[in-house]
């Protein structure tokens, strides 16, 4: 009959409404079961040390065996707590000032062929993998310094090649989205140019430049793979910026995947569980700024 | 043959000297001359795309901010050729306010109104406290927001926001004030305030106000200029040009012959 | 009127400001050209790197299968080549589908807060880091795929002509398969997510259109909506390709790790990302060149795989419209 839909088309209707909400149910799935799994897996380490985990560093090593130590300290994490901090700071004092200000270039002076090129081969950077980076910052260190291939440093500047094109790009868009009218306001009052971009125009922006800012730092600080090849294992706690250092994504590697003492995998749990939270903790950051916008100077 | 009322040389504030507009190889402005007397209102209308915005942009180089427009031509501040001078000093003596009001969104009704002399290097408290508040009373706005010039201006209805815009403008005391259809995005009542404001305020400053409406350049105007398809047809007195219009293309527009 | 003193002239002189012009356009673009040259810095020193290895073995180098650590022989990359292909492949196959429901699911048939609390829960996947990612897939995936699924899909499929090569009987559980699902899970919140926005970007004129003819919600997002937002989605799974390719952590904990070119979907293998991250640091330096060299082919294709999903998500080639 026309006019009715058939049983036959319902039924599909059906059916898809409930393929497509078991693939959310799956996913949000995976996520409680990732999540909880890493809690359940870290419990040990968050029992044996409490908040030690925390200030303490790395527990002595036991073992199985015997007569050896046996396996119940948990220790602590800190010192890679300290090396990520130390990793980032540099990491962002080098990418956040270079990428604001190359992001203000290219929204203010580079509307024009050239600037679209810049602005095209910084997305093009966004795009190289990780761990290609660690190989670059390897090879270009090696050449120029030898002695600290294997260092802060370099770690540092391959995690601010990570972070340039996020930096660039999220300033260059927001600071765009700034109106046109804005600016000639600006410049009908006489007030030169690079004035009215320093205290007009980069204000109005300036939630969004935070936001880019942390959005920059959470996908660095996640990244493992370049250290991989930019620092020298096992020496985990910063001694210095010319030497090796251990962020928090590394020891889950590290203490996780190469390591056979329960206690210091269950440490690795435990700093993966961290860095779960402080992902997650940087990304509501993120997004609650979006949505206030954060407002520039003025009050 | 345009017909173009000239003034006596004490009189005259800006001097258009054959002025001619491109935006890339389009020519919105074609070798206009006139001159602007001081302290008065100078009207320019004609009908849609005549080139009467292009032109009052150009009176304050703001034209060349738009990329790929470039003038040719001279403007006389007193004499003295502006595109020879610094934009940023051209522009802090030639004021500006456009056709939507524009406050700058992240700033208080306060740094609004001495944006302009605060980002020129002002700095003392009291001169700027001052400059604000003559401002605001010349643009009929003090007693409106005097309770609160410490908020936002984003608050204000959009007539008040014009007027914000006309007080930062004065706040620098320009020499000249150019008005881009200044009320064409406000109501009748915020209209006829910004036009009494612009009565008031011309026999301190000189006036230079683009418009739609012909009987608003009637009401305000002492002077007119009329263009047509980028070229200036007549410049006069408004009075005597309204009653009797000396080109047949300035009549035909007068009596809405065409838009 | 309110009389007024003379105004405050602007400090500085013209010659001062247009230098400061200068200066700040002059060195904002300095650094805006030294991010551009990054890539290029990266380009050139990883080819410069590879040169001897690139001259020596020429276009061999992505059929040869050899790579062998202990005699110091590498005749190509082939072997890592196809462990990155087969992973991204399966976590394509599975990871598109259930990211292509979740986007349609979110995006036409729930609304309101239920549409917003499952998408941020869906962003919250992109929150995990991949290397712990690699860690549960290496503590939790593997030795459920090696007890379970593995023997099962052995048993099922492994009678099957041809197909029943990919399973055989031997299974430890770290192979190209789980590598490929664990792959899969880290692509759904990228795909769904970009792929949500263009579905979005679709007017709701053309959903009522076809809802206004009696079509069921089902035949309006065939018909109307996955059509005019199909150039966007094929850009999202691009994208999320681009993400597999380069994907170094979550690959190396659970391939297995070997150097062999993988003969089924039990092998262990390697990628080329996991290849360097594992080999690199104790390489010889013919293996370290021979690195680079497929460095370069990583970055080659990842970045032309990333540019050509961007031309796509930005509607560079839009959907053409219907003109009446």
């Amino acid at each position: 009959m026309p006019g009715t839909v058939s049983i036959r088309r319902r039924v599909t209707d059906w059916t898809t409404y409930v393929l497509c909400l078991a693939c959310v149910v799956f996913a949000i799935g995976i996520l409680v079961i990732i999540v909880s799994s890493s809690v359940q897996h870290a419990l040990p380490a968050f029992q044996g040390s409490g908040v030690g985990l925390f200030t303490r560093a790395e527990p002595l090593p036991c073992s199985y065996a015997p007569g050896g130590i046996p396996c119940n300290d948990f220790g602590g994490i800190e010192p890679v707590l300290e090396g990520t901090f130390y990793l980032m700071v540099l990491a962002s004092a080098i990418a956040i000032p270079i990428g604001v200000l190359a992001g203000v270039f290219l929204s203010e002076y580079g509307r024009n062929p050239l600037g679209r090129t810049l602005s095209f081969l910084v997305d093009v950077l966004a795009g190289v993998p990780s761990i290609v980076v660690g190989l670059f910052i390897f090879s270009v260190v090696l050449w120029w310094q030898p002695t600290i291939v294997y260092s802060v440093i370099s770690g540092g500047l391959a995690l601010a090649v990570i972070m340039l094109p996020v930096v660039v790009r999220t300033t260059e868009e927001s600071l765009k989205l700034v109106p046109q009218s804005t600016r000639e306001a600006a410049l009908a009052l006489g007030i030169p140019r690079y004035r009215s971009i320093l205290q007009i125009i980069l204000p109005n922006g300036a939630g969004a430049l935070v936001t880019g800012a942390l959005l920059a730092v959470a996908r660095a600080g996640g990244e493992s793979a370049p250290l991989l090849l930019l620092e020298l294992q096992p020496r985990i706690g910063f001694t210095g910026w010319t030497h090796s250092i251990v962020p928090i994504p590394l020891l889950v590697y590290l203490w996780g995947f190469t390591e056979p003492n329960a206690n210091w995998q269950a440490d690795a749990w435990a700093a993966a569980v961290t860095l779960i939270g402080i992902m997650l903790a940087l990304s509501l950051c993120a997004r609650f700024l979006l949505k206030r916008r954060l407002p520039g100077s003025g009050m | 043959m345009a017909t173009i009322h000239t003034f006596p040389d004490s009189d005259v504030k800006l001097t258009v000297d054959h002025v001619s507009a491109y935006y890339g190889k389009t020519k919105a402005i074609k070798d206009v001359s006139f001159q602007v007397p001081t302290n008065a209102a100078t009207a320019i209308i004609g009908p849609s795309g005549c080139g009467k915005s292009t032109l009052i942009r150009c009176l304050n180089r703001m034209h060349e901010v738009t990329p790929d427009a470039r003038a040719e031509g001279k403007v006389l501040l007193d004499g003295v050729n502006i595109y020879t001078r610094d934009p940023s000093e051209v522009r802090y003596r030639i004021g500006m306010v456009f056709q939507k009001p524009n406050p700058f969104p992240t700033m208080s009704i306060y740094k609004n109104v001495c944006a302009g002399l605060r980002l020129n290097g002002v700095r003392n408290r009291g001169v700027l406290d001052e400059a604000v508040i003559r401002a605001l009373k010349q643009a009929a706005l003090w007693d409106e927001v005097k309770e609160q010039i410490h908020r936002p201006g984003a608050h204000l209805s959009g007539g008040q926001q014009q007027r914000l815009c006309i007080a930062r403008a004065l706040a620098v005391q320009p020499e000249v004030l150019l008005m881009d259809e200044p009320c064409s995005a406000l109501d009748p009542i915020a209209t006829a305030k910004i036009e009494q404001l612009i009565r008031d305020l011309k026999g301190q400053y000189t006036i230079v106000i683009v418009t739609h409406n012909m009987q608003q350049a009637a009401r305000v105007a002492d002077y007119t200029a009329f263009m047509y398809l980028g070229e200036l047809v007549e410049f006069g007195p408004t009075a005597a040009m309204f009653e009797t219009p000396k080109e047949t293309l300035t009549e035909q527009y007068l009596t809405g012959r065409f838009g | 009127m309110i009389p007024s003193p003379p105004t405050p002239r602007p400090r500085r002189r013209p010659g001062l400001r247009r230098a400061l012009e200068w200066v700040f356009a002059g060195g904002t673009g300095a650094l805006a050209v030294l991010s551009a040259l990054v890539f290029v810095a990266i380009l050139a020193v990883m080819v410069h790197n590879s040169y001897p290895t690139i001259l020596h073995y020429g276009p061999g180098f992505i059929t040869g299968t050899v790579w062998d650590p202990v005699t110091d022989v590498y005749t190509g990359a082939y072997p890592f080549i196809l462990g990155t292909l087969v992973t991204s492949a399966i976590a394509l196959l599975l990871g598109v589908p259930i990211s292509l429901g979740i986007a349609i699911f979110l995006s036409e048939r729930v609304r309101g807060w239920i549409a917003t609390t499952a998408a941020a829960g869906v962003e919250l996947l992109a929150a995990i880091p991949s290397v712990v990612y690699g860690l549960w897939a290496f503590v939790v995936l593997v030795p459920f795929m090696r007890t379970s699924v593995e023997p099962a899909l052995h048993t099922w499929l492994g009678g099957v002509p041809g197909l029943g090569t990919l399973f055989p009987a031997t299974h430890s559980g770290t192979d190209v398969l789980t590598a490929g699902i664990i792959l899969s899970v880290m692509l759904i919140p990228t795909v769904s997510a970009v792929s949500r926005e263009s579905m979005a970007q679709v007017p709701g004129a053309q959903r009522e259109a076809a809802l206004a003819l009696g079509a069921t919600h089902w035949e309006t997002t065939r018909t109307a909506v996955l059509p005019y937002a199909r150039t966007g989605i094929l850009g999202a799974i691009i994208l999320g390709l681009g993400r597999a390719l380069g994907e170094t952590m979550a690959v190396l904990m659970t391939i297995g790790n070997s150097d062999a070119v993988p003969t089924s979907l039990f092998s262990q293998g390697q990628s080329i990302a996991s290849a360097i991250a594992n080999e690199f640091t104790n390489a010889s330096p013919k293996e370290a060149s021979a690195l680079v060299e497929a460095a370069v082919l990583l970055m080659g294709i990842t970045v032309l795989v990333n540019v050509i999903a961007r031309l796509m998500v930005r509607g560079l080639f839009r959907a053409p419209e219907v003109r009446a």
